[in-house]
């Protein structure tokens, strides 16, 4: 690993400003699924903070130009934690909040699992897992040959890290010393039916990403400043080769009922437990 | 190439690859380890910065593929038919045929002609699924300059498309005066007493069998149908009603295929008798091919016998 990527320390009104930012997708994610009455809650939750840093600090985008040529792409390779990825587009500005309503609607701009063709911002459709480390890499192939050195984040939940595919895509970077790939486990260590742990354990999962030639950096998944500094880190290791980031998160953050527990992986919220769950996230930090 | 001349459709494929990488930058292969088989390592060696060594790795292959596609570039992906559209189906669906990416891909050693590895390499089944696959083309070549004319044709085109490719020889049916179009058929022989349709290497069987029908007296109808997706449908209701007999010939399963294809247009249409000549739902093996086709009835002589059955 280089030693000359260190970062600056995020300023103070910085990591205010992040956090508020946090607080209102976390609820823009309690309504959306609530008013759908279906979307994956745990996941979309657990990855507020990964994807607030990114489209708010990390990433070189631009709302108004969506397709700019040389932006930074964005993965979601976790699919179904669609509601987290929306929130935080229509926070951005790639879409009026509005649409927030039509969720899984007939029609809808916003589909279930990210379509690149219907939402504007969207870089790659997904939804079956394990599919999103291989389109990174291809994006950085065709990168390379344009000469563009923009950088791929994929995001990919612990439990979609159980999916083979995966292991082609970091062996093949690995190999290859892919730069400018970027992969952050959202690590909750819950899954559909049970924890991690208990369905198919992933550890040691950085000596895993290690053995396969990545350079593999860890932070804590919900200390907005952490994830910052650790992107920023990544994004200069990235200049060499592929970068895995495992950002240590709770499964449903910052609902005391939802977190940790497996049955709110794709459960909605009904009304009473909406009301709880926005008065808990305004509460917080 | 002559006319009756014996090529393999895959060197054919792998040398209008060149060509086209010399014409056309934006080209560019993806290859698992079988570019020495399916002859895009011939690209590989013209142009080894745009040939791109996955390993045996199809599923991550067809993801990297399809992230390429966005960048501008137009990737043409080759494998076995039986890896590509079995194996890697759902990174063809999820990430090529859902969100339209404009990835090529070559579904190799189609069929049974495999060089005797058996039925885990000869795959009877992937025409069935690559049609069933939404914003996918599919086309089945009928010969070594129809498979050119194809990869041109396909890269030109905006989309996913399936191209399948066979290792064997295959006589030269096609000259100059040919112009493949994707969606189009082609009426070899004109008559009305059957109609024959053949796909891929299963067209010069199928003109060769027109033909001796013609000696015996009956006029058959003989449709070359390369492509199967978008079909063309009006040939096959016109062949129904003025033929009143259609036999589908296919390197194939009987199922879902080409055969599949022209009984849903009939039983929608122009309702007749439809004879499916292909494997019956049933795997390859090894062996010599010619005997492996003869087994199932899948060759000019059955063919023939088809017909005569048929018109009496």
């Amino acid at each position: 690993m280089s030693c000359c990527c260190e970062t600056k320390k995020l300023p103070d009104d910085e990591i205010q400003e992040l956090k508020q930012t946090c607080r209102c997708v976390r609820k823009m994610i309690i309504n959306t699924i609530f008013d759908a009455q279906c979307g994956h809650t745990g996941g979309s939750l657990s990855e507020v903070e990964i994807l607030v840093a990114l489209y708010f600090h990390a990433m070189n985008i631009d709302p108004s130009d969506p397709d700019m040529a040389d932006r930074d792409r964005f993965i979601l390779s976790k699919g179904h934690s669609s509601p987290g990825y929306y929130c935080t587009l229509a926070n951005r500005g790639y879409f009026h909040a509005d649409k927030l309503a039509d969720f899984d609607a007939i029609d809808s701009m916003l589909q279930g699992h990210p379509c690149m063709i219907k939402t504007p911002g969207v870089d790659m459709s997904t939804g079956s897992l394990g599919q999103g480390l291989s389109t990174g890499i291809g994006m950085r192939l065709g990168g390379a040959r344009r000469g563009e050195d923009f950088s791929v984040f994929v995001l990919v939940g612990d439990g979609e890290m159980q999916e083979g595919q995966n292991w082609e895509a970091i062996m093949y970077a690995g190999a290859k010393k892919t730069a400018g790939l970027i992969g952050i486990v959202d690590y909750n260590k819950v899954q559909l039916t049970g924890t991690t742990p208990e369905i198919l354990s992933l550890d040691p999962l950085d000596e895993k990403f290690k053995a396969f030639g990545w350079d593999v950096l860890e932070c804590d998944g919900h200390d907005i400043a952490d994830v910052v500094e650790t992107m920023e880190k990544a994004k200069c290791l990235a200049k060499s080769g592929p970068v895995a980031i495992i950002a240590h998160t709770v499964k449903g953050k910052g609902v005391s009922f939802m977190e940790g527990k497996f049955q709110w992986h794709g459960k909605a919220p009904n009304e009473e437990e909406k009301v709880r769950a926005l008065a808990e996230i305004d509460s917080c930090c | 190439m002559q006319l009756g001349e014996m090529i393999a459709p895959r060197a054919a494929f792998g040398e209008a690859l060149v060509e086209l990488g010399g014409k056309n930058e934006d080209v560019v292969v993806f290859d698992s380890d079988v570019g020495a088989s399916t002859q895009t390592g011939l690209f590989g060696a013209a142009y080894p910065d745009r040939f791109y060594q996955m390993g045996i790795a199809e599923q991550n292959m067809v993801g990297a593929s399809a992230g390429m596609s966005t960048m501008g570039f137009t990737p043409w992906v080759s494998t076995f038919a039986v890896f590509l559209a079995k194996r890697a189906i759902d990174q063809i669906r999820v990430s090529i045929a859902y969100p339209k990416l404009n990835v090529k891909l070559n579904g190799a050693y189609g069929g049974i002609p495999t060089g005797k590895a058996g039925a885990t390499h000869q795959s009877v089944e992937d025409i069935a699924v690559m049609r069933c696959m939404p914003h996918m083309t599919v086309v089945c070549p009928g010969d070594p300059y129809e498979t050119q004319q194809a990869v041109y044709a396909l890269t030109d085109f905006v989309g996913p498309a399936y191209l399948r490719t066979v290792r064997c020889g295959v006589p030269v049916i096609f000259d100059g005066k040919h112009k493949f179009e994707i969606g189009r058929s082609y009426t070899l022989c004109e008559g009305s007493d059957v109609t024959i349709i053949g796909t891929g290497m299963m067209t010069p069987k199928a003109l060769e069998a027109a033909l001796e029908l013609e000696k015996q007296g009956i006029k058959a109808r003989m449709i070359h149908m390369p492509t199967i997706k978008p079909m063309d449908e009006e040939a096959i209701v016109k062949a129904s009603k003025e033929t009143g007999h259609i036999i589908t010939v296919e390197n194939h399963s009987q199922l879902g295929g080409l055969g599949g294809a022209v009984a849903e247009v009939l039983t929608t249409h122009a309702p007749c008798r439809l004879t499916r000549l292909g494997f019956p739902d049933c795997f390859g093996e090894s062996g010599d091919n010619e005997a492996i086709f003869s087994k199932f009835g899948v060759n000019t002589e059955n063919i023939i016998a088809t017909a005569k059955s048929l018109v009496g």
